[in-house]
């Protein structure tokens, strides 16, 4: 086990490499400007000689290669840059905006675990009964409206409709604290869409496992021995209906970041998001370089995580160490 | 910025910690959120704005074209646009060769560190921002200066390279403190976004991409302001500001015309419409044979109903422009106004030699009347504007292609492709004028784009620059004007008003004449500090 995280580790580090300096490629090909992101509407009124010697100072008159090795060297040794668009170094942009973006995704997952796993045990009991027949189609559905769209939805009945819950931002828009009980209520709309886009995954999985499950000859032959239903189906059914869940836990991590980013936007969330997409479009490659590398670490360890629980849920599978 | 940093990641750190907990009592915590603010106390305003700066420091561009509620300058502006002493007692002593101006600085000021303000401050600010490292985009507007003094504590002195007869009207720039701003990089400091100045409000929180939050500086020098919180939510879509407005959320907003329509009817809001410099014209570029044929030029301005653009595209909020200076500036040349005259323009067109091809389309010598209109993809106002003069074109024969394109896309085909530019730049005349039409500045950045060179139009503007006699400035921007009805290097469609809908609790509320730039200067709130809540 411990041998599989370090192999792991050993070979996070070339594909972070090869991320970062994909990025950088990718933003120079890209047909956006750096210089002209930067100077905004200014730009319009600038003059040449003032644009070349932003340009100049920015470093984006420097070869792509050089610009990769320079920031590569620069944040092995922890600096990890200015970003230019936010006029901020990298390291506080990140400080100020990840813990509510963390926030914002764990609220989410552990919706979409909890609510996912219980209604996919429920369902799975009776597969074909009217409770699994609602919450299945009801999950097909979902599985193909974009979170963005999901947003917009929420937005209209919860926050203009109903008028129960705020529209969007951190805390009230007069409040200049950050207090416990208005991040509480304005986390719950943005967090909710969050996890309602990722329940159906989990449900399905989880209702198809359990169902399989109360087929097999083991729980077959614990019913026969007169176990009550609640043992057979939590400790025999959701036992192995749970194991490709545990894949699934790490394999949504990409889509869970990827979800975030609309969802932040939607409901203007101080999160990462803004900060990635504006960091995309003005080619910010400081910026957008590190939270590629977040993003990749995310992900690489997600997958790490879901082969390590399947692991010890199912000793059968042992670690590739 | 260390200990920036370690805050940082430790409320990350505790926000992870907090998930669990949150998620369990989220549903119990909600209430019902966003109220607390529009009907709330009488000292406070939430006001909605489109945009958002980058940066609060003034020396990479924040408030430099004055009202930066944080920041003072030496001079700022009236509701009419007029100078008038800010940090300076008076206005400038200008010397006879009209390179020297020299600022005697208010006694008694201090930054809201409690640090006092002095000369050198002021030299801090325009060394810095001129200097080479300096990533201010808009330092071109400086570029006058050769050099600037402090003369003991409470005097400053500019030494310019040419006479430039607006430089008191750059002197609105806001001044930070050196004992502050001098000891930080300056691209990339703290000072961009924990700012200290000398204005009426304190910055009270900025959240990126959510609010910029101020709270009055009870040690205000022009005193205390009466709001004593003013927080400003940015909320880029113009439905979700009117909603939250709607809803009480906020105070006021800027919305579009047809949106604002929706609260005319509210006896608790009041709607407040700025006139603006804030022009969209088509670049008409030399380089291009049928563009830069002047019968082309000139039968386009009177082939184009600019009444129709305004009625229809602006919903009646805006004027209709013939040139930068719009036509309620005391600036504007009376008697330039062209009318919409469709059989004029056909007149000149055929005396010119254009005559209607089979398909109605125009030729001359071979080249046919037609010419790509690039507009800037994404922009409605902007589109509307490049269909409608491709149609009125149409009606006189001449075939308009309208394309649409990002910034980077439409930037090198600028020396013999159309554009539909905007700009505008209240507060003097050379502004807008001298970099949209002198010839050296053609291709410059985007400065002049259409190419244009006009000999007289070269001498009188820098007869309206050099001069510091008012009746001489007016007769040369006289010219200008005149010589652009002969020779229009652009055609000018409107000048657009921006509405505002603000509730009815706070007395003192107008309007300045406001620039193209959506900046958080612009608005009924431009002079917040001096509003008063209503008994």
């Amino acid at each position: 086990m411990a041998r599989m995280a370090g192999r792991r580790t050993l070979f996070a580090a070339p594909v972070l490499l090869v991320v970062t300096f994909g990025v950088f490629a990718v933003a120079a090909a890209s047909p956006f400007d750096p210089v002209k992101a930067y100077a905004g509407s200014a730009g319009l009124t600038a003059s040449q000689e003032n644009l070349d010697q932003l340009r100049a100072n920015l470093g984006a008159d420097q070869p792509l290669v050089t610009r990769w090795w320079d920031w590569l060297t620069a944040a092995l040794t922890g600096d990890l840059g200015d970003s230019s668009v936010l006029r901020q170094p990298v390291a506080d942009v990140i400080g100020e905006r990840l813990g509510w973006s963390v926030l914002l995704a764990a609220t989410a997952f552990l919706v979409a675990i909890v609510l996912g796993t219980g209604l996919g045990v429920l369902a799975g009991r009776r597969p074909g009964g009217w409770l699994d027949r609602c919450v299945s189609s009801l999950a097909y559905t979902l599985e193909a409206a974009p979170a963005f769209w999901l947003g917009l939805l929420a937005i209209w009945f919860f926050a203009l409709k109903l008028d129960v819950l705020p529209a969007g931002g951190l805390t009230d828009t007069a409040s200049d604290t950050v207090t416990f009980g208005q991040v509480a209520s304005h986390l719950v709309l943005p967090a909710a869409v969050l996890g309602v886009s990722q329940l159906p995954w989990f449900y399905l999985y989880v209702r198809q496992g359990v169902a399989d499950a109360l087929e097999e000859d083991p729980v077959r032959g614990a019913r026969a021995r007169g176990l009550s239903e609640r043992t057979v189906l939590l400790g025999h059914a959701l036992r192995s209906g749970m194991l490709p869940m545990l894949t699934l836990v790490g394999s949504r991590v990409p889509e869970l970041i990827t979800g975030a980013l609309l969802v932040e936007t939607v409901f203007s969330w101080p999160g990462i998001a803004a900060a990635t997409v504006q960091a995309a479009t003005s080619v910010d490659f400081p910026l957008l370089a590190a939270l590629t590398v977040l993003a990749t670490a995310a992900v690489l360890l997600g997958n790490l995580l879901s082969d390590l629980l399947y692991g010890i849920a199912d000793p059968r599978v042992g670690f590739d160490g | 910025m260390v200990a920036r940093s370690i805050h940082g990641a430790m409320r990350g750190a505790g926000a992870a910690a907090l998930a669990g907990a949150l998620a369990l009592t989220a549903a119990a915590c909600s209430n019902p959120g966003g109220e607390s603010g529009g009907q709330g106390a009488k000292d406070t305003a939430v006001v909605g704005i489109a945009y958002e700066p980058e940066t609060l420091s003034p020396l990479l561009g924040y408030g430099k074209d004055g009202n930066s509620k944080i920041f003072d300058g030496l001079l700022t502006q009236d509701v009419d646009m007029k100078l008038k002493p800010a940090l300076a007692v008076a206005l400038p002593e200008v010397s006879a060769d009209r390179l020297t101006y020299t600022y005697k600085l208010r006694k008694g000021v201090k930054f809201s560190d409690g640090q006092p303000f002095t000369a050198k401050d002021v030299v801090f600010t325009y060394s810095t921002i001129l200097a080479p490292k300096t990533n201010n985009p808009s330092k071109g507007e400086l570029d006058a200066i050769k050099d600037v003094r402090a003369d003991g504590d409470d005097t400053v002195v500019f030494t310019l390279k040419y006479p430039y007869a607006p430089f008191a009207q750059r002197t609105v720039l806001p001044i930070v403190p050196e004992h502050v701003a001098g000891k930080q990089d300056v691209n990339t400091g703290d000072f961009a976004t924990a700012p200290v100045g000398t204005g009426p409000y304190k910055l009270a929180k900025w959240s990126r991409s959510e609010k910029i939050a101020f709270e009055a500086n009870p040690s205000y020098w022009g005193g205390a302001p009466k709001v004593k919180k003013f927080t400003m939510a940015i909320i880029k879509d113009d439905d979700v500001r009117a909603t939250r407005l709607r809803s009480g959320d906020l105070d006021g907003a800027i919305l579009p015309p047809n949106l604002a329509q929706g609260f005319e009817k509210d006896k608790h809001k009041k709607t407040y419409t700025a006139k603006t410099y804030d022009y969209r014209n088509v670049t008409l570029p030399t380089g291009n044979k049928v563009t830069g044929d002047t019968a082309v030029r000139r039968a386009l301005d009177l082939a184009v109903d600019r009444k129709a653009m305004v009625d229809k595209i602006l919903d009646g909020a805006g004027k209709p422009a013939y040139g930068p200076v719009p036509t309620g500036s005391p600036w504007f040349a009376k008697g330039t106004e062209r009318p919409h005259d469709l059989a004029m323009a056909k007149k000149i067109l055929d005396e010119a030699g254009w005559k209607p091809g089979a398909d109605g389309i125009r030729e001359k010598d071979g080249v046919r009347a037609a010419f790509p209109l690039w507009y800037l993809s994404g922009d409605k106002l902007r589109q509307d504007h490049a269909l409608a003069y491709a149609s009125d074109a149409k009606k006189a024969g001449i075939d308009i292609t309208t394309q649409s394109g990002t910034w980077e896309v439409i930037e090198p085909k600028m020396k013999d492709e159309a554009v539909l530019a905007g700009g505008g730049s209240p507060g003097d005349p050379d502004f807008d004028q001298y970099t949209l039409l002198k010839s050296s500045l053609g291709g410059d950045g985007f400065n002049n784009m259409a190419w244009y060179a006009d000999p007289a139009v070269d001498k009188a503007l820098d007869d309206g620059r050099k001069s510091g006699d008012t009746a001489v400035r007016k007769a040369a921007y006289d010219t200008i004007q005149r010589e652009l009805v002969k020779n229009p290097g652009y055609t000018f469609l409107t000048h657009i008003d921006h509405l505002y809908v603000v509730n009815d609790r706070w007395d003192g509320l107008s309007t300045q004449t406001e620039p193209h730039d959506h900046g958080l200067a612009s608005g009924p709130w431009w002079n917040v500090e001096t509003w008063a809540p209503k008994k």
